[in-house]
């Protein structure tokens, strides 16, 4: 077989070269129409086009949250979380039960009420999504230290259907409600036909503190320092003192923590969250960490507004959008061209998987 | 109580069980049996006693939840009958006597299948229309086994396949392609092999064995297709590789009734009817062979014997290609790339061969399985599908046939009716009100957990999987933080 192959094995490794020629042919061409897709909506209806891309950005900024807990792990253990979604979703719920039932929050709440709610519920959503995530970490991941790959793979999405069942069991298959709109929805301006609400920015403005907190955390602090260390080179990082251990249960706290804040945002954003959600936009999350590069931390935020972009533009926008039938493929066909022609992503480092 | 102590305990109860196994001579030595003795005894006695210690521990189980069933006994005879007499030491056919026997238990199960007892909890025996649906699971669990089990590629988007093979069965044996008149009457049909179709209703109507055929053909090469740009992706990019495809190709199904004007997929109605599977009416009346499935009166079950042919041929090619030099190449590359590489092992070739056959017995899969449903419909293909597949080659134990086999069975007996049954029963014994089938990927996700943790090697294990995973692969492990944690367990 060895023998007879070599010939048709030049000819696979020639389309290889050749597929990877194309690559940057075809991502500058999809790019270039891409532009001038945009740019004919941009001409036909400014104000579409503006408040889509606002949309955008809010829709980006909360894809940014639970990308960095995709990319955090990641760059830690090279393991794909698929629980991380649903650890997103469960903080939905979560925030849900604690800004209804806990501090009574209707729709239309004097601001003297609704802020330390938000507040509160935030804290208490980050912490319990920490713990979770650690616990998943510690539960389904650590046993399969010496097991093959794709073990710790496996037993990730067996966490995501179960904690999918979690949210069944707690809030039932249906669609979890909050009092709408629960943020001011007061017009700050308005373009053409179309306002901008209070609530589009609140989470946006929500959305910056947690991403500046987390870049000291990464960048300043002694724990971040052992965090980036042991994602360089664990025995190394080992031998320096760190207690490897310790550093992945803390990624996967920080991590979950992030999920927690995506979760409240989420819930009062849109007001309603489903059990299954979170696997859904932890993908489109998932992509985004991919597109701005895996284990990259601006990358993720750069990749996660662009996803946000692109699922806005593509609902909203009059002349020849797919329409939101289509999100999913759209979304899911960026995340194959990146991985298949550039799996380091737009800022990423090229890693061993895509090598 | 200190972290020494709490380890020690660990480590007994984690021993207790097999220390109650190899405990069992020393019980047996001392009531005068030896293991010497045991071992003296012709092999037919030995067989006898395991037999008889089999029915007593059935019956003790079944009596208190179904009293005495005489279709039990039966039950019992013919298990004996095949494991008690050295149908080995027959020469040349004496190995496959059992797993013929076996298979003639299978084969006859639609003429006895109603006069079978209730089991217990799990309820009563599967009907023939259930059983043509665990056929069709363990036929695609047998093709995902190649690709997951033979060749380690995690593929989480197995149902594209599936509907690919539905959707490719469909186009060709419905009226979806007829197209319009203004008067109503359809302008194109066309006619090749197909059993008792009205001219008067259009389409394209292929005989359904050739499109059996056809549609693995054309789900292997979209598989190959996806596989050429993926496959050189390792491990876990490839698994999201192909869980995108699963998710954007039900997606293209349900908006495919307006893809540029074309109507391909009919939307989320679904294709629907299909023609019937059949022999056509000349080989009805020269050799008796049934005409058409669809009006028989025992339609379900020459399904299930079709589908019974079906799965033998996958399980006999399956079988075949493990032990091939094509096998043995996918079960280096499975171990170690690199050394594989090195061996002159073509990777991606191979690796692409393992997707197209997997692909191909996908997409049989899935065509059986439109046409026995007479319908395909987007709304059958979800991630859900996917991991219920990977389970079931989890469970059974990844690589290994047999047991993929037995838990693809297991696991499509319990998402037919079983879990419901089990459901209502601990409900009304401890009188919950749980609805068991609401969670019951929840169950699956708990079953595939505990698999992967304890048991990584699934319930009927692949000497050499097991092996993999006891002693470590040469892959590069996913973190090996063994230092502060107390075992060095990847350091031997």
């Amino acid at each position: 077989m060895v023998d007879t192959a070599a010939p048709r094995m030049d000819a696979l490794g020639d389309l290889r070269k050749r597929v990877q020629h194309v690559g940057p042919l075809v991502g500058g061409s999809l790019v270039l129409l891409l532009i001038v897709w945009l740019a004919i909506n941009l001409a036909k209806d400014p104000a579409t086009f503006t408040k889509a891309f606002l949309i955008g950005v809010t829709n980006g900024s909360v894809y940014a949250l639970v990308a960095l807990g995709y990319t955090l792990v990641y760059g830690i253990l090279e393991l794909i979380n698929f629980a991380h979604g649903d650890v997103f979703m469960l903080g939905g719920m979560m925030s849900a039960t604690m800004m209804v039932s806990v501090f009574n929050i209707g729709s239309g709440a004097s601001a003297g009420t609704l802020w330390p709610a938000l507040f509160g519920s935030l804290a208490v959503a980050m912490v319990f999504c920490g713990l979770l995530n650690a616990s998943i970490e510690r539960v389904a991941y650590r046993r399969l230290r010496t097991a093959p790959r794709l073990a710790p793979l496996i037993t990730a999405i067996a966490m995501s259907f179960i904690l999918q069942n979690v949210g069944i069991a707690w809030k039932g298959p249906n669609y979890v409600s909050l009092p709408s709109p629960i943020l001011p929805h007061g017009t700050i301006f308005t373009v053409g036909k179309n306002a901008y609400h209070w609530d589009d920015l609140i989470v946006v403005l929500l959305t910056v503190p947690v991403l500046l907190v987390l870049i000291w955390l990464v960048q300043y602090t002694k724990q971040g320092k052992a965090m980036r260390a042991t994602a360089q080179d664990r025995e190394a990082a080992a031998m320096m003192g760190i207690d490897v251990n310790r550093t992945i249960s803390f990624t996967f706290l920080i991590a979950g923590g992030l999920a927690g804040s995506a979760g409240l945002i989420y819930a009062v954003y849109f007001t309603s969250i489903r059990f299954d959600q979170g696997f859904q936009l932890g993908l489109f999350a998932f992509t985004a960490a991919v597109l701005g590069g895996i284990g990259n931390l601006p990358g993720a935020v750069l990749g996660a507004l662009f996803i946000g972009l692109v699922q806005s533009f593509n609902n909203t926008l009059g002349w020849h959008a797919p329409g939101s039938d289509w999100t999913q493929s759209i979304v899911f066909s960026i995340l194959i061209l990146i991985l298949v022609f550039r799996p380091e992503g737009i800022l990423g480092e090229r890693t061993p998987e895509g090598g | 109580m200190d972290a020494e102590t709490l380890r020690r305990l660990r480590q007994q109860a984690r021993e207790l069980l097999p220390s109650i196994w190899h405990a069992r001579w020393a019980a047996l030595g001392a009531a005068g049996l030896t293991e010497e003795r045991w071992h003296g005894w012709p092999l037919m006695y030995r067989r006898a006693v395991i037999a008889g210690l089999v029915g007593l521990l059935s019956l003790a189980i079944l009596a208190p939840f179904s009293g005495f069933d005489p279709a039990a006994i039966y039950t019992w005879l013919v298990f004996a009958a095949l494991y008690v007499p050295p149908w080995e030491r027959i020469p040349l056919v004496g190995r496959y006597i059992p797993a013929l026997g076996l298979l003639a238990v299978v084969v006859t199960y639609p003429f006895y299948n109603d006069k079978l007892y209730t089991l217990p909890i799990l309820g009563s025996f599967p009907d023939i229309h259930t059983g043509v649906v665990m056929l069709i699971f363990v036929m695609m669990a047998v093709g995902l086994n190649i690709v997951v089990g033979y060749a380690g590629l995690l593929d989480l988007g197995y149902v594209a396949f599936y509907a690919l093979g539905a959707y490719s069965a469909a186009w060709f044996t419905s009226v979806q392609f007829a197209g319009q008149n203004p008067n109503g009457s359809p302008k194109r049909f066309w006619h090749f092999g197909s059993i008792d179709v009205d001219k008067a209703l259009g389409g394209i109507h292929v005989s359904p064995w050739i499109l059996l055929i056809v549609a693995g053909i054309f789900t292997s090469l979209i598989g190959m297709l996806i596989g050429l740009p993926t496959l050189r992706l390792r491990g876990d990019y490839l698994a999201i590789v192909t869980l995108g495809f699963g998710e954007i190709l039900p997606q293209v199904a349900r908006n495919g009734d307006n893809l540029f004007g074309q109507n391909l997929t009919n939307g989320p109605q679904g294709i629907g009817p299909l023609d019937p599977l059949g022999f056509g009416h000349t080989l009805h009346r020269v050799i008796g062979l049934p005409a058409n499935y669809q009006i028989a009166a025992n339609g379900d079950d020459l399904y299930f014997w079709t589908g019974i042919v079906l799965v033998l041929i996958t399980v006999f090619c399956s079988l075949r290609l493990r032990g091939s030099r094509l096998g043995r190449a996918w079960v280096a590359i499975r171990e170690d790339e690199t050394a594989a590489s090195a061996m002159g092992i073509p990777l991606m070739r191979t690796k692409t061969l393992a997707y197209a056959i997997g692909a191909f017995i996908g997409g049989v899969a899935g065509a059986y399985f439109a046409l026995f449903t007479s319908s395909a419909n987007p709304d059958s293909f979800s991630l859900n599908f996917s991991v219920f597949v990977l389970v079931m080659v989890i469970l059974g134990g990844m690589g290994n046939v047999w047991g993929v086999l037995f838990g693809a069975a297991f696991l499509a007996y319990l998402d037919q009716g079983g879990l419901a049954t089990t459901g209502s029963w601990i409900n009304g014994r401890i009188g919950t009100h749980l609805e068991v089938q609401k969670y019951e990927f929840g169950i699956y996700g708990v079953i595939l957990l505990i698999v992967m943790l304890f048991r990584p090697h699934g319930l009927i294990p692949e000497a050499r999987r097991k092996m993999e995973f006891e002693i470590g692969v040469a892959d590069e492990p996913l973190y090996d933080a063994v230092v502060g944690s107390g075992h060095a367990a990847g350091a031997e």
